[in-house]
C-alpha cells in the first residue's frame, strides 16, 4: 500500500534533529532532539592549514556546552524536556559553548542549590526547623544557620514565621536544606522577615523575569511609593508599604505583571501616580 | 481595584483539521476577552466514510489551583485535567527511585466505577511511559481528570487531554503522547474519532496511544471482534492521524508562548 510508506518517509522527516543553533528563540516540545554545534578545527602550529591527526577518523569533537534546566544530554545531542523557547547565553570567558536552556512557564518549584527563597516555618523540632519552600519536601533550616547564633544564643524563629534563605543541600535524593547565612558567616539580608507585609505567589516565570537586571517594572513600582520587596525563587514574593491599601495595590500589580503588555502597565501606573 | 480590567490571558487554539484527503487547509481562530468569535464556513464537518478526526480545541492554564491544568476538546467531547506535582507522598506510597504517578478519572454523573479505574490504570500506565519520573523520586504526580461531555472517542480525548496538562505543568518528559480512537463496522470500514452512536454501532473500537518522536505505540485498548490485518490498517491509520494532532499541540503551545 502506497499509504504507510509514504506516510513513514514523513514521520522521518518529522523526527529529524535539529541543529541547536537555528532553534534558538523559537518554542521546543518535549521530545525533540538538538545537534550540539562542532568544534572548528584549530590549525596546527605550523599555520598553514595543518589539521591535527586524528585517531578516530570519523568523529568530529564536539564543543563542551551545559545543559540548563529543560534539556538532558542524549548521546551527543540534546533531548528536550519541557515546553518552552530555547535559549543560549555565551561563556564568558574561556572555552566551552556556553549554556542551553530551555525558558519555561511552570508553577511548581524544585529546590536548587544556590537558590534563594522565601520559606514558611512549619515545624520546630529539637534543633531544626523545618520549612515549606513550596516543593515536594519541607527543607530544613537548623538553629545555628543565623548570624550571630551560638548554642545559648539562639534566633527568635516561631512556627509561621517567614524566613529568607538559599539552599545548601537540593538534589533530587536528599532532603533540602537551606541557611540564613552566607559562605563568609553574614547574613546578608537573609533571616526572619519582619512583621506585617503581604507574601503571595507568582509564576517561577514572572519571578525571573522581575529579578532580570533592566526590569522596568521594579523600578516604576518603586516611584510609586516607598516599598519593601523580597523575591524568592520559588514564586514567593513578599511586599510591605506604608497603608495596607497601598501594599494590596502592589501586590495585585505584581501579580497581573504576567499578562499585561508594558503600554497597558504604563497606562495603570500613570493612573495610581495621579490618584 | 487596580486589575479590574485585567483578565488572565488565556491561549485557546482552535484549529480546524481537514480530512486527510490532503487539502491540508488549517484555519486558527483566536479567542479574545471579549469572546469574538469568527465562524468557519468550511471544515471537516461532514465526515464521510474516510479518515477524518473531528473539531480539535484544547485551552491550558485555565485552573488557578493545580500546578498544570488543560481542557481538550474534540467535537462534543470535553475533558477538563489538572495535574499536581511533583508534590509531596505520603511514606506508603514512595517510590524511593521515581516519581508515583496517580491518574484520578472522575465520570460526568455519579461515582466512578470500574470501568473508569481501568480507564485510569491504562492513562497511568501511558504517563509512566513518557515521564521522566526519576528525576523526581519519592514525589507524587497526580492528573485528575473529569469528564465534562462525552460524545465519543473518551478515552483518547483523557489521554490528549492529560498530554496538555503535563506540559502545562512542566513535568519533564522524553516525548509527548497523543489518543486516537478507531471504530470498525460491521462491513470492515474504518471510521477515526467515531461519535458514541458510531462507537455503538461497530463492530470493534480500537483506542491507541502514540508517542511523538517514531509514532511508536504507547498503549492499545481494544474492544469487539476484528483480524490481524485490520488490527494493522487501524493502527497505521492512527498513527497518520496522530500526526494532525501533533501539529495542532504545536500550534497550541507556540501560540502560548507567543504572548509571553
Amino acid at each position: 500500500m502506497a499509504g504507510p510508506v509514504s506516510v513513514a518517509a514523513e514521520y522521518l522527516a518529522g523526527s529529524r534533529a535539529r541543529a541547536a543553533r537555528t532553534v534558538l528563540g523559537q518554542v521546543v516540545l518535549p521530545g525533540e532532539e538538538l545537534l550540539l554545534p562542532e568544534q572548528e578545527d584549530a590549525e596546527g602550529p605550523g599555520g598553514a592549514g595543518e589539521r591535527p591527526l586524528s585517531l578516530n577518523a570519523g568523529a568530529r569533537s564536539r564543543v563542551r556546552v551545559v545543559c540548563g534546566p529543560g534539556l538532558r544530554r542524549c548521546g551527543d545531542r540534546l533531548l528536550v524536556t519541557k515546553c518552552g523557547r530555547l535559549r543560549h547565553k555565551e561563556p564568558g570567558s574561556g572555552s566551552g559553548g556556553g549554556v542551553y536552556w530551555v525558558d519555561s512557564q511552570q508553577k511548581r518549584y524544585v529546590p536548587v542549590k544556590g537558590d534563594h527563597v522565601i520559606g514558611i516555618v512549619t515545624a520546630k523540632s529539637g534543633d531544626i526547623f523545618k520549612v515549606d519552600v513550596g516543593g515536594s519536601e519541607p527543607a530544613s533550616l537548623s538553629y545555628l544557620s543565623f548570624e550571630g547564633a551560638t548554642k545559648r544564643n539562639r534566633p527568635n524563629v516561631q512556627v509561621g514565621d517567614l524566613i529568607y534563605g538559599q539552599f545548601v543541600v537540593a538534589n533530587k535524593d536528599m532532603e533540602p536544606e537551606m541557611v540564613c547565612i552566607d559562605s563568609c558567616g553574614r547574613a546578608n539580608g537573609m533571616g526572619v522577615i519582619g512583621q506585617d507585609g503581604l507574601l503571595f505567589k507568582v509564576t517561577l516565570g514572572l519571578i525571573r523575569k522581575l529579578l532580570a537586571p533592566d526590569c522596568e517594572i521594579i523600578q516604576e513600582v518603586g516611584k510609586l511609593y516607598p516599598l519593601e520587596i523580597v523575591f524568592g525563587m520559588n514564586g514567593r514574593i513578599w511586599v510591605k508599604a506604608k497603608t495596607i491599601q497601598q501594599t494590596l495595590i502592589l501586590a495585585n500589580i505584581l501579580e497581573a505583571c504576567e499578562h499585561m503588555t508594558s503600554d497597558q502597565r504604563k497606562q495603570i501606573f500613570s493612573r495610581l501616580a495621579e490618584s | 481595584m487596580v486589575t479590574q480590567g485585567v483578565r488572565s490571558a488565556r491561549c485557546r487554539a482552535e484549529v480546524i483539521i481537514a480530512a486527510s484527503r490532503g487539502v491540508g487547509a488549517m484555519e486558527e481562530e483566536m479567542h479574545t476577552d471579549a469572546k469574538i468569535r469568527a465562524e468557519i464556513g468550511t471544515g471537516c464537518s461532514p465526515r464521510g466514510p474516510g479518515c477524518s478526526l473531528r473539531h480539535f480545541a484544547c485551552e491550558q492554564n485555565l485552573l488557578s489551583r493545580p500546578d498544570g491544568s488543560a481542557s481538550f476538546l474534540q467535537g462534543d467531547t470535553s475533558v477538563l485535567a489538572g495535574v499536581y506535582g511533583p508534590a509531596e507522598v505520603k511514606v506508603s506510597k514512595e517510590i524511593f527511585n521515581k516519581a508515583t504517578l496517580e491518574v484520578i478519572l472522575r465520570p460526568k454523573i455519579g461515582l466512578p466505577g470500574v470501568a473508569e479505574k481501568s480507564r485510569e490504570r491504562l492513562i497511568r500506565n501511558t504517563c509512566e511511559a513518557v515521564v521522566l519520573g526519576t528525576l523526581h523520586p519519592r514525589t507524587s504526580i497526580t492528573v485528575v481528570l473529569q469528564v465534562v461531555s462525552d460524545a465519543g472517542s473518551l478515552l483518547a480525548c483523557c489521554l490528549n487531554a492529560a498530554c496538555m496538562a503535563l506540559v502545562d505543568a512542566g513535568v519533564p518528559m522524553r516525548a509527548l503522547f497523543c489518543g486516537v480512537t478507531c471504530a470498525l463496522d460491521s462491513d470492515g470500514t474504518l471510521v477515526l474519532d467515531p461519535t458514541s452512536k458510531q462507537e455503538k454501532e461497530a463492530r470493534a473500537v480500537l483506542t491507541f496511544a502514540l508517542d511523538s518522536v517514531e509514532r511508536k505505540l504507547l498503549m492499545s485498548s481494544t474492544k469487539g471482534l476484528y483480524s490481524d490485518s485490520e488490527l494493522q490498517q487501524c493502527l497505521a491509520a492512527a498513527q497518520a492521524a496522530s500526526q494532525h494532532v501533533f501539529r495542532f499541540y504545536r500550534e497550541s503551545l507556540q501560540r502560548r508562548y507567543s504572548k509571553s
